[in-house]
C-alpha cells in the first residue's frame, strides 16, 4: 500500500462513480494502490461554509483525524473535497482561538487531530511523486490523434495550492501530451462551470457552460478532460439544453483525466467507467481507434 | 412620477457593521479595499449580480448592512476564488461572501424559497445528521423546500438517465459512527 489514503467524498460514490472506477485501477497501475479512508464523512463543500464555518471545519477535522490514525496523507480527487479539507487543515494549524476550540472539540469526541496530515490531489501526486517520465514509459495505448481541452475549473488551483498557476495551470496539459494527445490552448481552462449554481439557477448554469463548450469547440477539441466531478457533471448535463437555447452544435464528450490515463496505460476501457457517460463518446473513440464506439 | 430618495442619510447606516464583519475569521483585511474593481472584473457572476463584488465590499465598509445582507450577490458567489487570488489588497473576498451568507441566514434576510440558501442548508443538515450527503435526497428536498414542483418534473428525465447509468440511487448514505459525529457536533455547539 502507498503512503496515501483515498478520500472519495459523496460525488465519487454517486454521480461521478466513473471517476472512482478509473482513479483506483490507474493508481494501482502506476504503483500507488489506494485504500479507502474508513468511515469518512462528507466534506460539506461550499454549503457548510455558507451555513456554519466552525462546524464545517469540525466535520473536516474528523476526516483529517481518521487519516492521521491511518498514518497516511489524503488523496482527494474531487476538487471541492480537496479544497475543503485543505482549507480546514490550514485553519486548524493557524492557532486561531476558534481553531484551538475545534481541536479541543475533536478530542472530546474521540477524534483527536495533531495536524500531521497533508491533503493532495491525484494530479499533483502523478506529476510530483510519479513523474511524467515514468508515466511515459508506462503508456501502452497512445492517445495520438486526440485533441483535448484540459479543464481545471476553480477549486483545484485556487487558492490553497501552489503546485500550479491559479490562472493558467499546465500540469494536466503536460500529462495529456505525455499520453500522446494534443492539449489545445484552452483559454477557459480555469473559468467557472457555475458549481452548484448550475443546479439552482438554470440560466446561469447554461450560460457559463456554454462559454466553456464554445471555447473548446473553437479550439477544435474532441473532448474536454476534467479533474472535478461537478465540472464534469455540469458540462455534461447542460449540453442538450445549451444546443437548444443557443442553437449551436457544441456537444462533445466530457471525461475524467483518470479515464484517459487508465486507457493509455492499457487498462481495458470497460473497466474505466466510460459506459456511464450520458453523452455519446463516439467522437472520442473515432479518434482513438480504440475498438468500437459506445 | 414619484420622486424618491435613492441614497441613505448617514444616520440610517449601521456604523458597527464593518466592525462586526471584520471580527469574523477571513474578513480581517476588508478595510484595506482600494475599490480597484479587480474582483468585479474577474467575477464570472458579476453580470447576474445586483451589486458587484466591489460594491458589496464598499457597502460593508460603509454600513449598508440591509443592502449587503439582502442582496442576491452574496448567494451568487460560486466560490471560484478568482477575485481572492487577484485582490491586490489581499482581501479574502470569497470568505467575506461566506461570512455575509451566514449573517444573512442568521438575520433571515435572504429571499424565501430562494434555492441557493436552501441547498446549502439542506446539505449541511444531511451531513450533520448522517455524516453523508445523498444526492437524490438532497435534490428532492431542494425542490420541495423551494416549492418548485415544476422544476422537479423537468429534471425527471435527467434523473432517470442518471439512474440508468448507475449514477444516482435511492439509497440513503450514512457513516457507521454517527454517535461520534453527534458528540462532535454537540461539543462544537456547546463551546460556541
Amino acid at each position: 500500500m502507498s503512503q496515501y489514503i483515498y478520500y472519495p467524498g459523496c460525488s465519487l460514490k454517486g454521480n461521478s462513480r466513473s471517476y472512482e472506477e478509473s482513479i483506483l485501477p490507474t493508481f494501482k497501475e502506476v504503483g500507488l494502490p489506494l485504500q479507502e479512508l474508513e468511515d469518512w464523512n462528507c466534506c460539506g463543500a461550499t454549503a457548510y461554509f455558507s451555513v456554519d464555518d466552525t462546524m464545517a471545519v469540525a466535520v473536516s477535522g474528523r476526516n483529517l483525524s481518521l487519516a492521521e490514525k491511518s498514518g497516511k496523507d489524503i488523496i482527494a480527487p474531487c476538487a471541492g473535497c480537496f479544497l475543503t479539507l485543505k482549507k480546514s487543515n490550514k485553519f486548524l494549524a493557524s492557532r486561531h482561538p476558534k481553531a484551538m476550540k475545534v481541536l479541543e472539540n475533536l478530542k472530546e469526541a474521540g477524534c483527536e487531530y495533531r495536524g500531521t496530515v497533508e491533503v493532495k490531489h491525484p494530479l499533483e501526486v502523478l506529476i510530483k511523486d510519479v513523474g511524467l517520465e515514468k508515466i511515459k514509459t508506462l503508456v501502452r495505448h497512445s492517445l495520438r490523434g486526440l485533441n483535448v481541452a484540459s479543464y481545471y475549473g476553480c477549486q483545484l488551483v485556487r487558492p490553497y495550492t501552489d503546485f500550479d498557476d491559479p490562472d493558467y495551470p499546465t500540469h494536466l496539459d503536460s500529462l495529456m501530451e505525455t499520453l500522446g494527445a494534443k492539449a489545445v490552448d484552452f483559454m477557459a481552462k480555469t473559468r467557472c462551470c457555475g458549481g452548484s449554481l448550475t443546479g439552482t439557477i438554470e440560466e446561469v448554469g447554461l450560460r457559463l457552460n456554454y462559454i466553456l463548450l464554445k471555447e473548446a469547440k473553437r479550439k477544435a477539441a474532441d473532448a474536454i478532460v476534467t479533474i472535478c466531478p461537478l465540472c464534469q457533471f455540469n458540462l455534461e448535463i447542460t449540453q442538450a439544453k445549451i444546443v437548444k437555447k443557443y442553437k449551436e452544435e457544441v456537444k462533445m464528450p466530457v471525461v475524467y483525466f483518470s479515464q484517459l490515463l487508465g486507457f493509455a496505460l492499457g487498462i481495458p476501457k470497460e473497466d474505466l467507467g466510460f459506459s456511464r457517460s450520458i453523452i455519446s463518446l463516439k467522437p472520442l473513440w473515432d479518434k482513438l481507434n480504440g475498438g468500437g464506439a459506445k | 412620477m414619484k420622486i424618491q430618495r435613492k441614497v441613505k442619510y448617514e444616520e440610517e447606516l449601521d456604523p458597527d457593521f464593518l466592525n462586526e464583519i471584520q471580527k469574523i475569521s477571513g474578513c480581517e483585511e476588508i478595510n484595506g479595499c482600494i475599490q480597484c474593481g479587480t474582483c468585479s472584473s474577474s467575477c464570472p457572476m458579476s453580470v447576474y449580480m445586483d451589486y458587484s463584488p466591489r460594491k458589496i465590499i464598499a457597502m460593508v465598509k460603509n454600513g449598508f448592512k440591509d443592502e449587503a445582507l439582502g442582496s442576491f450577490t452574496i448567494w451568487l458567489c460560486p466560490s471560484c476564488y478568482t477575485c481572492q487570488v487577484r485582490c491586490p489588497a489581499k482581501i479574502k473576498i470569497t470568505d467575506v461572501m461566506y461570512a455575509l451568507k451566514r449573517k444573512a441566514i442568521e438575520a433571515g434576510t435572504y429571499p424565501s424559497r430562494f434555492a441557493i440558501p436552501i441547498l446549502d442548508r439542506e446539505m449541511s443538515r444531511l451531513i450533520a445528521k448522517y455524516g453523508r450527503n445523498s444526492e437524490l435526497w438532497l435534490i428532492l428536498n431542494l425542490y420541495l423546500k423551494s416549492r418548485n414542483i415544476w422544476g422537479m418534473l423537468k429534471m425527471a428525465p435527467l434523473g432517470l438517465k442518471l439512474m440508468k447509468t448507475g449514477r444516482m440511487s435511492l439509497r440513503r448514505e450514512s457513516i457507521k459512527n454517527r454517535k461520534q459525529l453527534k458528540s462532535l457536533i454537540k461539543a462544537v455547539k456547546e463551546s460556541a
